[in-house]
C-alpha cells in the first residue's frame, strides 16, 4: 500500500474520531429539543459550566469564594483538600441536575406555550447567566482537567501500524485521548438509546416529544419529563466538557464548541439521535479529508474553520430537514 | 320524582335488562367552567356510578367536551366540586387525575405518532412500572419482571382489540378507525377504575362503529370498566348507555335512563329545534 493512501485513511480515522466529540456535543442539542423544541443555545456554555464546576470540586476550590471574600473581608481560595476524580464527577452531575431543575422550574416553566424564538431568546439569556455564574462560582483563570485522561500518541498503533506502508511511512498517528473519547462516547450513547427505548422513563421522554397532551392523559409529568431531558443534556455537557476541557484546557472557548455542533444539527436533523452521531461523523471526516485532499495542497490551508458551514449551507438548501430528520410536511 | 331518589342513592341496583350498577364513583356538583366571559358550563351536577356506561349528548358546542376535560383534569372549574370515590378531589393536573385512574381518549386521536402501535400501548402502563429510574436504568430484576407483566397485560389487550396485526407498526401510518382503536388500547392498558371516551366513534362507518360498540360494551362487561362517552349518534347512545345526561349551552336538561331521556320535553326541543313565538 501507497503510503499517501495509509495517510488518507489517518486522517479518515482522525476525522471519526473528532467527529465523534462533534456528535456529543450535538446529542445535547437533540436531547432538548426532541423533548420540548427549545434550541438550547446554552449547551456550549453547560458543557463549560459543568467542565469548570469539575476542576473546581477537584482542586477543593471554594465556590463564590471572590464574593465572598469580597463582602466579609477574608481571604479563603481552597478548602485544602482534594476530591477524587469519580467523587467529584457524581458532584458535578449533582449541580447539573440541580441547574437543570432550577432552568424548569424557574424559567421554562413559565413559557409553556410560547413560541418557539421566545424559548431560544431565553436561553441565550441562560447562556450568559450560566457563564457569568460559572466565573462567579470558579474564578476566570484558565484551568487544567487533569481527570487521569491519557495524553498524546499512541506509541502502540504508530509501532503496530509502521510495517504497513513502505519507508516513507512511520505508522498512524492516533492520540490516545481522542481514542478514550470516542470509546466512551459510545458508550454514552449506547446507554442512551438503550434508556430511551427500553425503559418506562425513556418511553415517556419519546412519548411528550411525540404529544403533550397525549402523555399527560397517560399519567406523565411533563415537568418532570423535562427536568430529566435537562438533566440528560447536563450529563452529556458534562461529558462533553472533560473530553474538549482535557484536550485544551478549561476557559471560555470551551463553549464555542456549540457552534461546532450546529452544522452537524443542520446534517442530521435537530430530531434524531443517530442523525446527531452520523452528522458529527460526516463533518469530522468531511472537514479532514477535505483539508488533506484539496484544502492544504490547493487552497492554502486553515479550511476546516469553514468547512463544516459550508456544508451545512449546502444541506440547508437542498434537504433542510437533515439526513434523518423529520420531514416537514404542511398539511393543508 | 322518584327517579331522582334512585339517582342520588348510594346503593347498587339492577337494571331493567340485568346489568348491575354500583354506588355512585363519580360526583359532580355544580360544576361552572368559564373561558373569559363565557361560561361553557354552567353549574352542573350529575354523578357516574360503579359499573354503569354513562353517556354525555347534546347538540354541538353544548360542552359536553369541556365536561369531559373536567374530569380528566385538562380543564379547571372555578367553582364546584369533583368527588372521586367518596372524597373531595384537590385541584389536580391531568397526569395526577390519570395517575389516580381516569383514562381516557381524544375527540381529535392523541396518539404518539412516530412510536409503534406496541409503545403507543405500553405508554398506558406508565402508572403500573414502579421501579424507579435508577433501578430501570441497570434494567435489574424488579425492573425487568414489571416490564414482562406489563408487556402481557399489553398483549391481551392487543388481542382483545384484534389489532395484532398491526403491533409493530408506527401510528402514524394507520388509518383513522384503527388508530381511534389503538387510544383505546392504551387507554385500557392503564387498568382505569373510570374510562373516559371523547366521542369514539366520530367519523367511523357503519361497520367500524358496529365493532367500537362491541369493544365497549366487551370493555365494560368483561374489565368491569365504569365508563363515560360522548357520542353523537343517537341509535349508538341508545343501545350502549345505562343512563344519559343531555347537555345544551352549557346547560343540564336532561338526566336518566335512555328512554326517560328520549320522551323528554326539553330534550326533544334541543335537538329538533323549537319555534319561538
Amino acid at each position: 500500500m501507497s503510503a499517501d493512501f495509509l495517510y488518507g485513511i489517518e486522517v479518515v480515522i482522525n476525522g471519526l474520531m473528532a467527529g465523534v466529540l462533534y456528535a456529543l456535543v450535538a446529542l445535547g442539542f437533540v436531547l432538548i429539543y426532541k423533548a420540548s423544541g427549545i434550541f438550547n443555545y446554552a449547551q456550549g456554555v453547560m458543557a463549560l459550566f459543568s467542565a469548570l464546576t469539575l476542576a473546581g470540586i477537584m482542586s477543593g476550590q471554594v465556590p463564590f469564594s471572590h464574593l465572598i471574600n469580597a463582602i466579609f473581608g477574608t481571604d479563603i481560595h481552597y478548602f485544602g483538600w482534594n476530591v477524587p476524580v469519580l467523587a467529584a464527577i457524581i458532584l458535578t452531575l449533582i449541580v447539573m441536575v440541580i441547574f437543570a431543575w432550577g432552568v424548569q422550574r424557574y424559567v421554562f416553566r413559565h413559557l409553556v406555550g410560547q413560541e418557539p424564538i421566545i424559548l431560544f431568546m431565553a436561553t441565550i439569556g441562560l447562556a450568559y447567566f450560566l457563564e457569568g455564574i460559572g466565573d462567579l462560582m470558579w474564578g476566570s483563570d484558565i484551568k487544567t482537567l487533569a481527570v487521569g485522561l491519557p495524553q498524546g500518541g499512541s506509541r502502540f498503533v504508530e509501532d503496530t501500524t509502521a510495517g504497513l506502508g513502505g519507508d516513507d511511512f512511520f505508522g498512524f498517528f492516533i492520540d490516545k485521548l481522542d481514542m478514550v473519547a470516542t470509546v466512551i462516547a459510545i458508550i454514552l450513547v449506547a446507554g442512551l438509546i438503550a434508556f430511551s427505548q427500553y425503559t418506562k422513563q425513556g418511553r415517556a421522554m419519546r412519548a411528550v416529544a411525540d404529544d403533550h397532551q397525549a402523555a399527560l392523559s397517560v399519567g406523565i409529568s411533563l415537568n418532570f419529563i423535562w427536568v430529566l431531558v435537562w438533566s440528560l443534556a447536563g450529563l452529556v455537557a458534562l461529558v462533553a466538557g472533560i473530553m474538549w476541557g482535557a484536550k485544551s484546557g478549561v476557559q471560555f472557548s470551551l463553549s464555542l464548541i456549540a457552534l461546532k455542533a450546529l452544522p452537524v444539527l443542520m446534517l442530521g436533523g435537530f430530531t434524531s439521535i443517530p442523525g446527531a452521531i452520523v452528522g458529527g461523523l460526516i463533518i469530522g471526516v468531511g472537514e479532514k479529508l477535505f483539508e488533506y485532499l484539496i484544502g492544504a495542497p490547493y487552497l492554502g490551508g486553515a479550511t476546516e474553520n469553514w468547512f463544516a458551514y459550508v456544508l451545512a449551507l449546502l444541506f440547508l438548501v437542498f434537504r433542510p430537514q437533515g439526513l434523518f430528520g423529520e420531514r416537514i410536511i404542511e398539511r393543508v | 320524582m322518584k327517579q331522582d331518589a334512585i339517582m342520588d342513592d348510594n346503593t347498587p341496583f339492577v337494571t331493567a335488562d340485568g346489568r348491575q350498577i354500583g354506588g355512585v364513583m363519580m360526583d359532580l356538583r355544580n360544576i361552572t367552567l368559564r373561558f373569559g366571559g363565557v361560561e361553557a358550563i354552567k353549574s352542573i351536577s350529575f354523578n357516574i356510578r360503579e359499573g354503569e356506561i354513562r353517556a354525555i349528548i347534546g347538540p354541538n358546542g353544548a360542552g359536553k367536551s369541556s365536561m369531559l376535560n373536567v374530569i380528566s383534569g385538562f380543564y379547571k372549574p372555578q367553582e364546584g366540586e369533583v368527588y372521586f370515590r367518596g372524597t373531595k378531589r384537590p385541584p389536580m393536573k391531568p397526569y395526577q387525575v390519570a395517575r389516580q385512574g381516569v383514562a381516557r381518549t381524544f375527540q381529535n386521536i392523541a396518539l404518539f405518532e412516530g412510536m409503534s402501535v406496541l409503545d403507543n400501548i405500553m405508554t398506558g402502563r406508565m402508572g403500573h412500572i414502579k421501579s424507579n429510574m435508577l433501578v430501570q436504568a441497570i434494567w435489574a430484576g424488579k425492573a425487568q419482571r414489571e416490564e414482562d407483566e406489563s408487556r402481557e397485560a399489553v398483549e391481551r389487550i392487543i388481542d382483545f382489540l384484534q389489532i395484532q396485526a398491526i403491533r409493530k407498526t408506527p401510528v402514524g401510518r394507520l388509518p383513522y378507525g384503527l388508530k381511534k382503536r389503538v387510544e383505546l388500547a392504551r387507554a385500557l392498558a392503564a387498568e382505569p377504575d373510570l374510562l373516559l371516551l371523547d366521542e369514539p366513534m366520530a367519523g367511523m362507518n357503519v361497520e367500524e362503529k358496529e365493532d367500537m360498540s362491541r369493544f365497549i360494551l366487551d370493555v365494560n362487561d368483561e374489565f368491569g370498566t365504569t365508563i363515560a362517552l360522548i357520542e353523537h349518534d343517537m341509535g349508538v347512545v341508545m343501545d350502549l348507555s345505562d343512563r344519559v345526561v343531555v347537555m345544551d349551552y352549557g346547560r343540564k336538561i336532561g338526566d336518566g335512563t335512555p328512554d326517560e331521556v328520549r320522551n323528554n320535553q326539553e330534550v326533544i326541543d334541543a335537538y329538533l329545534g323549537v319555534a319561538h313565538d
